[in-house]
């Protein structure tokens, strides 16, 4: 009889597949962070003063803050100062009018993703604001977009074309003050993109970006801002591969959402950056801010995210309705595997009156990897009639990986009705066995079991995405059973 | 079809089969009966390769080839079913799309195409008859929910899809009521095939009187103490398992 841990093992030393580096001249600003470092990103975005003011605000309120340790994660102290804050390609002094004026050097990078953005022009309407290390270098789609008033480009962008909207809204869900990572961004952040559905429109397609961590040693600052006037409609992608590294790398983005009256945003991620190795070596920092503001009435926000990467994840994308008769939606599924350690969930704060939340979050473990479901339910007193209901699943592969749960809730509204349900399992020898015993391979029944596992949150993806993040999994848990 | 040559088997350092002879020709159905304990379940789950069970001595040769060799998904890509006596449940995975998986993980390893969708679904539908299979379940998950009775049939359903040329039936009669037990039998009755074998594992002899076997076992501390025909399985049922125990010491 084979030994399965032994043959598990081998199964699951799959390299990973996108590990490797684009040989591109970056512009980088050498490592360390103090105000002359803001001051140069500022001046070389050529940004409003609005802007610097604001970034020099948060970097300074930022000294004042301590890391913070109360998340189920380990690793070691980052010394941010041996970070650069600022890379970008060459080209970005002249930036490219069309794909054929990019860097080459880039488009094969796409190529090797399996994203090409010649085939995304032509693919199912997906416009791609490809952000690479952190300057936005290619956008297509624009036009048709544009007859619909939507606006959709890199966050240096918007801050030239429209410095007002950005003015509105940037830091209104999460303040410059937030919490230590999101108030780093704030300092430093060096691009993202920017998105403006207008009052009534529904957005003709999906709206995606890749991003795409590249410069050695450089910190990744992204910068998301969402805003869906009232009665419109819009559907995100964010999707994430990383190159191979052997250092940890910090990325602590801050994605910001904000609905207004019987708007919807549907925000769906899969991320899939460098784990690191078999023995826990490398592998990307993922300390990213997530919230959105229903901020009128009948407003709904959902997150959707499947997470299979990264050495660290510490994420809760949160919602907070303000609205009354607003609807906040978080469907999760964390991988971690080898030595990946995930601590994500989400905040549903009630503030309106008949608000509705649902979390459903799925937590797969595997190897020595450890997954912490976090979520916070909070009622306020004004809240009349809010509704929770909170689903988390935990599924064990082995014998040396962990889940854990902790669910909070603060109620002040007697009105309000919470749902609570947690269940933990293992995908059994017994499952297995029965996989196995009806001719179907050890391999496709671990990805059959696991996907069976996630169907509720893949059935909340849009469906290449869904594809892609079934595809993921398989690749991150080949044979992932001990 | 199947030889089964001096077999011993441990589990966990402890002998549960100490030699089992048995010779399986095609067409046949043998029944093994015998007390809780005597060894029945591990003998079926040594012939699927289970893990856990170690072979100390002897062969079991399947077609003449050494079947010990094989992993569990080849055994059954070779042709070797096994009827769970506690179907498992998988949540959130068709039970269509399972036995399509199987289907066609089979004959692809048999060197046949693989079924599209629609002859899939036709021969499904021919199948389910046999075991009076609902449609419904089969928009359900493997397993997840069913009555004792449905996961009965849910097992001889995918034997009937995954056409075995030897069947192994552990205890398919254990927590069925009387037409589920009706129901079942029927099916692998019409199952009953001159290029098929089947080894049916039973604590009782009622099973027997729905698919009458050509030969009856009694297996009694890991060894076959007792062969004969269905009128074995009578005699059995009668006067219980102690006076073959007795009989034999």
């Amino acid at each position: 009889m084979p030994d399965t841990a032994t043959e598990v093992a081998s199964l699951v030393d799959k390299d990973y597949e996108h590990g490797f580096v684009t040989d591109i001249e970056a512009d980088t600003v050498p490592p360390g962070l103090n105000e002359d470092v803001i001051r140069l990103i500022s001046q070389k975005k050529n940004e409003p003063d609005f802007m610097l003011e604001w970034r020099l605000k948060a970097y300074r309120h930022w000294l004042t803050l301590q890391p913070p340790h109360w998340a189920h994660i380990n690793f070691p102290e980052i010394d941010y100062q041996a970070i650069s804050y600022y890379s970008a390609p060459k080209s970005d002094k002249e930036r490219p009018k069309s794909l054929e004026e990019v860097d080459p050097k880039l488009l094969e990078t796409y190529e090797k993703l399996g994203i090409p953005l010649e085939e995304q022009k032509m693919l199912a309407g997906v416009a791609v604001d490809a952000v690479f290390d952190s300057v936005s270098v290619a956008t297509t789609f624009k036009d048709k977009l544009a007859k619909e008033g939507v606006i959709f480009c890199a966050f240096s962008e918007a801050l030239q074309t429209h410095p007002e909207l950005v003015k509105q809204y940037l830091g209104s869900v999460v303040p410059m003050t937030d919490n230590y990572f999101a108030t780093l961004n704030s300092a430093v952040f060096s691009d993202g993109s920017f998105v403006y559905i207008p009052k009534g429109v529904r957005c003709p397609m999906e709206l995606s970006t890749y991003f795409r961590i590249n410069a050695s040693h450089t910190g990744q600052f992204e910068r998301t801002l969402i805003v869906a006037e009232e009665g419109s409609y819009v559907s995100y992608l964010e999707g994430c591969t990383a190159p191979r590294r052997d250092e940890n790398q910090l990325h602590a983005a801050v994605v910001e959402l904000v609905a207004l009256d019987n708007a919807q945003i549907k925000y769906s991620t899969v991320q899939n950056w460098y784990p690191g190795d078999e023995n826990g070596q490398g592998g990307i920092y993922n300390f990213v801010t997530k919230r959105g503001d229903c901020r009128g009435h009948h407003a709904k926000i959902s997150w959707t995210q499947v997470e299979t990467g990264s050495a660290i994840t510490w994420k809760y994308p949160s919602c907070v309705l303000t609205g009354d008769h607003s609807v906040g939606e978080f469907y999760s599924v964390a991988l971690t595997h080898h030595h990946q350690q995930a601590d994500t969930g989400t905040k549903m704060v009630h503030l309106g009156k008949h608000t509705t939340s649902t979390i459903i979050s799925k937590g797969i473990s595997a190897g020595q990897g450890q997954n912490a479901y976090r979520g916070l339910v909070r009622i306020a007193k004004q809240a009349d009639n809010a509704r929770n209901y909170t689903q988390c699943d935990s599924l064990l592969m082995g014998s040396r990986c962990g889940a854990h749960t902790f669910p909070s809730v603060e109620v002040k509204n007697p009105t309000a009705t919470l749902e609570h349900e947690a269940s933990t399992s293992k995908i059994s020898d017994d499952q297995l066995f029965y996989c196995l015993q009806r001719g179907i391979s050890e391999e496709d029944a671990v990805s059959m079991i696991v996907n069976g596992f996630c169907k509720e949150i893949f059935k909340e993806l849009p469906m290449e995405f869904a594809v892609e993040a079934q595809k993921l999994l398989d690749m991150s848990l080949e044979g992932a059973v001990g | 079809m199947l030889t089964i040559k001096n077999l011993h088997v441990e589990v966990d350092g402890k002998a549960i089969l100490k030699g089992i002879d048995l010779e399986v020709h095609a067409g046949e159905v043998h029944a093994i009966m015998g007390p809780n304990g005597s060894g029945k379940s591990t003998l079926s789950n040594v012939l699927a390769g289970r893990d856990g069970y170690t072979v100390t001595q002897g062969d079991v040769l399947y077609q003449g080839d050494n079947l010990l060799q094989y992993e569990p998904d080849e055994r059954a890509c070779r042709g070797v079913f096994l009827a769970f006596q506690y179907p498992v449940e998988i949540p959130g995975v068709n039970n269509v799309y399972f036995l399509k998986a199987a289907v066609n993980a089979i004959r692809q390893y048999q060197g046949k195409e693989e079924l599209d969708a629609m002859d899939f679904m036709a021969l499904m539908k021919q199948k389910m008859t046999l075991v009076k299979m609902d449609n419904t379940l089969l928009k359900r998950s493997v397993n997840e929910g069913f009555s004792g009775g449905e996961k009965k049939r849910n097992e001889i359903l995918q034997m009937a899809m995954l056409d075995p040329k030897l069947a192994i039936l552990d205890e398919t009669d254990s927590g069925l009521d009387i037409d589920a037990l009706r129901i079942v039998a029927e099916g692998v009755n019409q199952l009953r095939h001159s290029q098929r074998s089947i080894v049916m594992v039973t604590h009782y002899q009622r099973l027997l009187s729905y698919i009458v076997p050509d030969y009856v076992h009694v297996l009694s501390e890991g060894q076959i103490v007792k062969s004969g025909d269905k009128n074995l399985a009578l005699e059995l049922e009668e006067k219980g398992y102690g006076w073959i125990t007795e009989e034999v010491a």
